[in-house]
């Protein structure tokens, strides 16, 4: 899927993420532009404008169990379908997950990198960071039935 | 039809009017060629699409990128009827053009990545939503004449 440049790359720009923050506001960014996304969340307290959302303990905690799982998943490029298979199965039989919101939070990280890193967030590692995402958000509807 | 309340259209206005219309347009096109390249098979009298470096100095796919986002920028004075105004360019892209709708929402999600890059502090949760919802509204009346 990626080539060995692109996996040296993507490492490296990700080896500089403060992975609790940019997973607190990728998931926050998430509720917020996508707010159906929320009726997963309903627990999480007070989501009922963007302040709230981003700056709710919940969101925050739970960012970074989602971006420190995916930083594992950076670890096994060649078999993302493998590293997520539990995932998956949690995903779908438990928390009854659309997969689509995968793809939209994925969309919603190259954002957050984006803005955080700028002119390095080159096209080059756009196109990298897609793929991974793409492939990160495949391997979790994978073991959907 | 897709309502945008003030907030949202000032929201807009005002990062809009801190964009190099020249600039994020060439950009947003180039990045579209090189993250979803079978996208470059519209754009094959282009010249050199070879690499990353060859999209983004190409001079054709800066100009045309300016284009498109002059066109993006006229739209955003008529937020309330986008149909409307997207409706000529709607019949070209099914008519002669041929090009896939999906293509639309693709550009549009560049754009925001543009805007994310270029305008860090700017670019808030909120700024995002609107700006999404902006892109997926004119992806859609881009679409509508299609048949």
């Amino acid at each position: 899927m990626l080539t060995a440049e692109e996996k040296t790359s993507v490492t490296a720009l990700f080896g500089k993420v403060k992975v609790d923050e940019v997973g607190g506001e990728a998931l926050g960014r998430l509720l917020v532009v996508y707010p159906w996304t929320q009726r997963f969340f309903e627990h999480f307290g007070d989501l009922s404008t963007a302040d709230a959302v981003m700056g709710n303990p919940q969101v925050k905690a739970h960012g970074k169990k989602v971006l420190e799982s995916f930083s594992d998943g950076l670890k096994h490029l060649d078999d993302l379908k493998g590293a997520f298979a539990k995932l998956s199965e949690l995903h779908c039989d438990k928390l009854h997950v659309d997969p689509e919101n995968f793809r939209l939070l994925g969309n919603v990280l190259v954002v957050v990198l984006a803005r955080r890193f700028g002119g390095e967030f080159t096209p080059e590692l756009q196109a990298s960071f897609q793929k991974v995402v793409t492939g990160v958000a495949n391997a979790l509807a994978h073991r959907y039935h | 039809m897709v309502h945008f309340t003030s907030e949202e259209k000032a929201a807009v206005a005002s990062l809009w009017a801190k964009v190099n219309v020249e600039a994020v347009g060439g950009e947003s096109l180039a990045r579209l060629l090189i993250v979803y390249p079978w996208t470059q098979r519209f754009f094959d009298s282009f010249g050199n699409l070879h690499s990353e470096s060859a999209i983004m100095g190409n001079p054709k796919v800066k100009a045309h990128g300016k284009k498109v986002l002059n066109s993006f920028g006229n739209a955003i004075k008529h937020m309330d009827d986008l149909k409307g105004t997207f409706a000529d360019l709607s019949e070209l892209h099914c008519d002669k053009l041929h090009v896939d709708p999906e293509n639309f929402r693709l550009l549009g999600n560049m754009i925001l990545i543009v805007l994310a890059t270029h305008f860090s502090k700017e670019f808030t949760p909120q700024m995002q939503a609107t700006w999404q919802k902006l892109t997926n509204a004119m992806a859609n009346a881009l679409a509508h004449k299609y048949h």
